[in-house]
């Protein structure tokens, strides 16, 4: 089976609404996507896979160490600031140094969007995992978004592992599956997608073609 | 959300006058039925507008056959053909949320006097 996957690197720029051809609302998050260039084409042959790897974003240099210089020089672009690997199948189309913009993306498609989620700190129960929390009245004091109980007594004597508690919440790495690319900007690099993306304004997101487009 | 007014720019409406609570409007509103199209008027005062830029609502108030109606209209939406400033009422207020607890003479809005402000 092969799949061939498109992907880019993006910035997002945050949420609007446009029209759609029913005159419907659609909620839409822009991203910013490209433009990337092609670092480096992994072959079954050489890498024992088929992939191509994406370089994004600007950066000074100077800041770049020697490796990273030595690599980036390889395929003769200039230095950026985010690399990532796209698994596809058709690998060997790809060029190196061949720029990327969002036009690989067309309206209609379903794509997955990878980013990191806003952090929320240390966040309690309620917050995190969604529980309820004890009730306001009835005899309740000072333990109104506590857990409750955690586990029993002297059987089995201890907290069970990976029990659900307070802690940091957020600054994850999340992907949210098949949203919906509402439009595409291909002159302004701009790609339009229905609902919601992980991360905060600005935040580096990763869209790719769905995982799970054929099995809806 | 500098940053998006340019693809804003593309859903906004040219030419929606400048409307404000209180005001009585005609609202040309577009209605599908099955593959015909005709023109609705929905007439009544502006009681607030809410929002800003692509999301800007306004809610139009109208009283039918002793029945308060009240329409949210988003005033960018390509249902809307047109907005048509009937006449500017005399309103201390952004929301007029009183005028559902008034009926009759008690809920007319005094139309404002242009030599007040000049009109566009």
């Amino acid at each position: 089976m092969t799949t061939t996957v498109k992907g880019i690197l993006g910035e997002k720029l945050g949420m609007t609404q446009v029209w759609d051809d029913n005159n419907r609302v659609i909620p839409v998050t822009v991203v910013k996507a490209g433009p990337c260039v092609v670092t480096q084409v992994r072959t079954p042959e050489t890498d024992g896979y088929s992939a191509v790897q994406l370089a994004f974003g600007a950066i000074d240099p100077r800041k770049v160490n020697k490796p990273a210089t030595g690599h980036f020089a390889k395929a003769g672009v200039t230095p950026r600031r985010h690399l990532v690997e796209l698994r596809t199948d058709d690998a060997t189309e790809y060029t190196l140094g061949q720029e990327l913009g969002a036009d690989v993306f067309e309206a209609g498609q379903l794509v997955d969007v990878t980013g990191t989620s806003k952090g929320k700190g240390f966040a309690g129960v309620m917050k995190r995992h969604g529980f309820s929390g004890l009730r306001a009245s009835h005899g309740v004091e000072r333990k109104h978004r506590s857990p409750g109980s955690i586990g029993g007594c002297a059987t089995p004597g201890r907290v069970f592992k990976g029990m659900k508690m307070a802690g940091r919440m957020g600054g994850d790495r999340q992907t949210t599956q098949n949203l919906q690319v509402a439009g595409v900007d291909s002159e302004r690099g701009l790609l339009l997608i229905k609902g919601a993306v992980p991360g905060p304004k600005g935040g580096l997101v990763f869209v790719t073609t769905a995982v799970k487009e054929g099995s809806k | 959300m500098k940053t998006l007014d340019t693809v804003d720019a593309a859903s906004l409406k040219a030419g929606v006058p400048d409307f404000r609570p209180g005001d009585t409007v005609k609202v040309h509103v577009k209605v599908v039925e099955g593959n015909k199209t005709r023109v609705q008027i929905f007439q009544g005062q502006v009681v607030g507008r809410s929002g800003s830029g692509v999301n800007e609502t306004f809610t139009v108030r109208k009283v039918s056959y002793g029945v308060g109606v009240e329409r949210i209209f988003p005033v960018h939406t390509p249902i809307i053909e047109k907005i048509e400033l009937v006449s500017r009422g005399d309103v201390r207020r952004a929301k007029l949320y009183y005028l559902r607890d008034l009926r009759g003479k008690a809920a007319k809005i005094r139309e404002k006097r242009e030599n007040t402000k000049s009109e566009e």
